[in-house]
């Protein structure tokens, strides 16, 4: 756990990520770059067909390959308790959650599906031989087509209606927009690949290296489907090269390798390849939106429909909040919504950064914009007229809102006041140049967290709890919350993370770590505090009468709030008191006042784009993203993540799209060479800014999150400024050049 | 289909072939088939190899079908140097071979005999970082981290090449480094400044 390595040479600043020199220097340990002792490598073989049964496996070249120890399929696979039949309540609808199962049975769901791993002594050896196994399948019709399909009522399944006021309400308005909007299929598309190396101890005891947004979750996952208790499941997650959602859960790579570790009795590492990246953990579904909004001349919202589909897989109903931001980002007094999945024959997607709020404001936000040009009204002013100050559907006020700032600033820094009043009227060295903004809503919640703090009798605090980090530098974070707590300086500080021995930490997803764990974190410090005072009024005969509220802990001393020289050193204190350390674990909850606020984090971004009006290509002549997240604890950091939001926006809407061959079922565009996530030469320079407003109700560091809001809207800004600059309206991503011209 | 046979045919041809010269040496009626394969691949499967990594000699045996890459972090053990799709598609992977950079999952093993590689580990003098990396850590050059060890190596090469003269030089040299978390803006940023301070990279 070498988070805190520390160059002797350098002095960084505080600013700086406590992991930067491991990540510089190559040391950092991500899940594939473990070791242990007689590792052997596990390779898929994967299904070619998208429907159907194996009806023959054909092992036997494979088997004689050099090196190979273990061939595992359905046939041997050796049975896993949690993969037994799940005892369902017949009376109770819904359905199983129990994980994907792997190797349990010749069916096959979807094209790329794990259905053998060869497990060699080397790598080579194991991707050779997993070329020389065959598979003869029995294969039956598949669905995988979604823009036809979703038009078919019959193969939807409802996932539930609102309604608020009056139906459709919005063709009463003065003005009204009906628009349908699409998104393709999205890929998470980490750097990293998914890897997950498992060690069995026997037969009951078993540590595995993966790669997971939660340790604790693997963790649970892990002993419920072997059958061990919790206690003999550890999982290290070390580092985390990226996962934006693919590790929320445990896809079947992470049971498989410790299946085939158990039956080779040796340590087994799985990574998947880009190809698998796509087809075995999880994407963004594709989605289908159409929204009828409309306003009165005074422009007041008078309703807003919006009714949803998304895919699934034919194995899980996986459901996202598509529609729900319609439902309480403004002041509105009609609104219906309507969700609907639609199952296919492929895997089975999973939240992707900014989850289903992403594609939902890419139609809401497109829409009010389009509504906004019908009236002839400024977008931004349209926003602020409908500005919600009571959260709509929960009728209750917002801990903190301050969306409004961030509207004003968007406009200031992206030079709104040039935006022209007439699409498609103003160039710029022969480029179509059109402004645009977008904005999103997540939910800034807050959840359990445990947090051990260990001070040393050297005045060093060790702060450890079970959570990962997959790249917002969640270690950078709880050391400032630490050392703002305690008042001490953050280089005697070291937090730990990435091990199931330490205290239970939440996964790490929805925007909710600073808050979460940083609550748990001051939490944990208020009480070493506490215990320090005590320890100063029991053993230092200068504190001796006093009581701990007459006490303060700072600087590395307990002091006596009405005369400061009276003072001692933490490591006096723990000497005075024989004690080496002390160690304390504390877990905390949610808002004590929960039920009395809505939380929410808010966005807006603004975009200047520039159009070529020959080929269609879209630049960026201003990026300005701007969220309030609370207030900012780590500056340096949550601005690379607004960056981060705002890259990936840029991706959503001009190039990611995962293409299916509805000929096979596969994935025609499974590699980065096809799949196009933006470049260095894609990026523009980026400007994001924060109200850095606290929210006390949420949290002690007064923090709501920024992962999701960063990218939220993002998308509709930029089809918002493309009509700014055309006057063509895009409604489906992403937005090619072809498609613009 | 008859591509496949086509394949196998050379493949069988070529395996058939050299299990002639390993046969003549093994008694080979004594060996079932998977032995069999195993005793040529003791043979076929161990290419020597001598090369310079960060400075220090090594003389090693590999499978001529492991990539520089998976020979780095799988038999030497330098495991700063990443696989991101071994396909040459995102830079993760990027080494120094004879101060070039290059895809390592790219180049077989074997084809670097007596090259000399610098990976990421090679960079720092010891304790002092090498200026990129400081860079890296002062503008936050990176989220994850994953992708760092190849954007560092690549903005190093990029700088020596003379490349790094304006923001939209040095992203078009860094083109083929992919950062998913999107630090890109910052990754520019570093190698402007390393190239302005004028530090020998």
């Amino acid at each position: 756990m070498d988070n805190n390595i520390k160059s002797p040479a350098i002095q960084f600043a505080d600013d700086d990520r406590v992991d930067g020199i491991a990540k510089v220097t190559g040391r950092a340990k991500y899940t594939a770059d473990q070791r242990p002792d007689n590792m052997v490598y596990g390779v898929f073989v994967t299904s070619t067909i998208a429907k159907g049964a194996i009806k023959n496996m054909v092992l036997h070249k494979a088997k004689d390959a050099p090196g190979v120890i273990e061939i595992i399929h359905y046939l041997n696979c050796p049975e896993v308790p949690g993969h037994t039949p799940y005892k369902k309540d017949p009376a109770k609808k819904g359905y199983e959650w129990r994980g994907l199962k792997i190797f349990q049975n010749n069916l096959v769901h979807h094209f790329g599906q794990p259905i053998a791993l060869v497990v060699a002594d080397t790598w080579e050896r194991a991707l050779h031989a997993s070329s020389l196994v065959k598979a003869e399948y029995i294969t039956e019709a598949f669905e995988t087509d979604f823009d036809k399909l979703r038009k078919d009522e019959s193969k939807l399944k409802p996932m539930g209606t609102y309604k608020r006021g009056e139906e459709n309400a919005y063709k009463k308005a003065d003005f009204y927009v009906e628009a349908e909007y699409d998104i393709p299929i999205e890929t998470h598309n980490p750097i990293e690949m998914h890897a997950t190396i498992a060690v069995w101890e026997g037969d009951n005891k078993l540590t595995v290296y993966d790669k997971s947004q939660g340790p604790k979750g693997t963790q649970s996952e892990l002993a419920r489907n072997f059958g061990l208790e919790e206690k003999n499941v550890r999982v290290i997650t070390e580092y985390v090269g990226g996962a934006f959602g693919s590790g929320l859960r445990s896809w079947p790579h992470v049971p498989a390798a410790c299946i085939a570790a158990k039956m080779v009795k040796r340590p087994v590492k799985v990574v998947l390849n880009r190809r698998q990246m796509f087809s075995m953990v999880g994407y963004r579904p594709q989605s289908w939106q159409w929204i009828g909004i409309g306003a009165n001349k005074d422009g007041k919202l008078a309703g807003i429909t919006h009714h949803a589909i998304s895919n699934s897989s034919r194995l899980e109903d996986f459901r996202e909040g598509i529609v729900n931001a319609s439902q309480y980002l403004y002041e509105c007094p009609n609104v219906n919504t309507s969700y609907k999945i639609l199952p296919l024959d492929i895997n089975t997607p999973t939240w992707m950064r900014g989850p289903g709020e992403a594609s939902g404001a890419f139609a809401l936000e497109c829409a009010l914009d389009e509504l906004a040009y019908k009236m002839n009204m400024d977008p931004v002013e349209l926003r602020i007229r409908n500005y919600a100050t009571v959260h709509p559907v929960r009728k209750l006020p917002w801990s903190s809102k301050y969306l409004k700032e961030c509207y004003e600033t968007g406009i200031e820094k992206v030079g709104w006041k040039n935006r022209p009043a007439v699409p498609g009227s103003l160039k710029e060295n022969g480029m179509l140049v059109g402004y645009g903004m977008g904005g999103g809503v997540f939910g800034a919640g807050r959840g359990n967290a445990a947090v051990k703090a260990i001070l040393s009798q050297d005045g060093k605090l060790v702060l450890q709890s079970a959570v990962s980090d997959m790249g917002p530098g969640t270690a950078t974070t709880m050391t400032k919350i630490a050392a703002e707590t305690m008042q001490m300086p953050q280089q005697k500080i070291t937090f730990m993370l990435g091990d199931t021995d330490f205290p239970p930490g939440p996964t790490q997803g929805g925007s909710t770590t600073t808050s979460t764990l940083g609550g748990g974190v001051s939490l944990v410090c208020e009480e070493l505090k506490k215990h320090l005072k005590e320890l100063a009024i029991a053993h230092a005969d200068s504190f001796k009468n006093m009581k701990a509220d007459e006490l303060d802990v700072k600087n590395e001393k307990v002091v006596a709030k009405a005369d400061a020289a009276v003072t001692i050193s933490l490591t006096e204190l723990l000497q005075k008191a024989g004690k080496q350390q002390l160690e304390i674990v504390k877990e905390s909850g949610g808002p004590a006042e929960a039920s009395k606020y809505a939380m929410n984090s808010f966005s807006a971004h603004f975009v200047k784009v520039l159009v070529n009006p020959q080929t269609g290509e879209i630049k960026f002549g201003k990026v300005v993203v701007t969220g309030d997240g609370g207030r900012i604890v780590s500056e340096k950091t949550a601005r690379s993540q607004m960056l981060g939001g705002a890259v990936m926006g840029i991706g959503m809407a001009l190039t990611e799209e995962a293409l299916i061959d509805h000929k096979t079922g596969n994935y025609l565009n499974n590699n980065l060479g096809d799949y196009h996530v933006p470049l260095h030469t894609d990026v523009p320079e980026i400007e994001s800014w924060f109200p850095n407003k606290p929210d006390f109700i949420i949290n002690p560091m007064g923090s709501k999150g920024i992962g999701e809001i960063s990218l939220i809207g993002f998308a509709s800004a930029v089809a918002n400024a493309v009509y700014n600059a055309t006057g063509k309206r895009i409604r489906r991503l992403p937005i090619k050049p072809e498609i613009v011209v | 289909m008859d591509q496949n046979k086509d394949c196998s045919g050379r493949r069988d041809f070529i395996k058939k072939t050299t299990a002639l010269t390993a046969l003549s040496i093994v008694p080979a009626s004594l060996l079932k088939a998977g032995e069999k394969n195993e005793a040529i691949a003791t043979f076929i499967e161990k290419a020597p190899l001598k090369l310079e990594i960060n400075g220090k000699p090594y003389s090693l045996t590999v499978d001529p079908r492991m990539s520089l890459l998976d020979m780095l972090r799988e038999q030497v053990g330098l495991t700063g140097t990443k696989k991101g799709c071994d396909q040459g598609h995102c830079g993760s992977c990027i080494v120094h071979v004879d101060g070039k950079r290059v895809n390592s999952c790219l180049t077989l093993a074997t084809e670097n005999n007596g090259a000399k590689i610098t990976t990421i580990e090679g960079l720092a003098d010891g304790d002092n970082l090498h200026p990129m990396q400081e860079a890296f850590i002062r503008h936050d050059a990176f989220q994850c981290g994953y992708c760092t060890p190849g954007q560092i190596m690549s903005a190093v090469a990029c700088v020596k090449e003379g490349k790094a003269n304006s923001p939209e030089e040095i992203k078009e040299y860094m083109g083929s480094n992919i950062c998913r978390c999107g630090a890109y803006p910052n990754i520019v940023e570093a190698i402007l400044d390393v190239k302005k301070s004028g530090a020998k990279v």
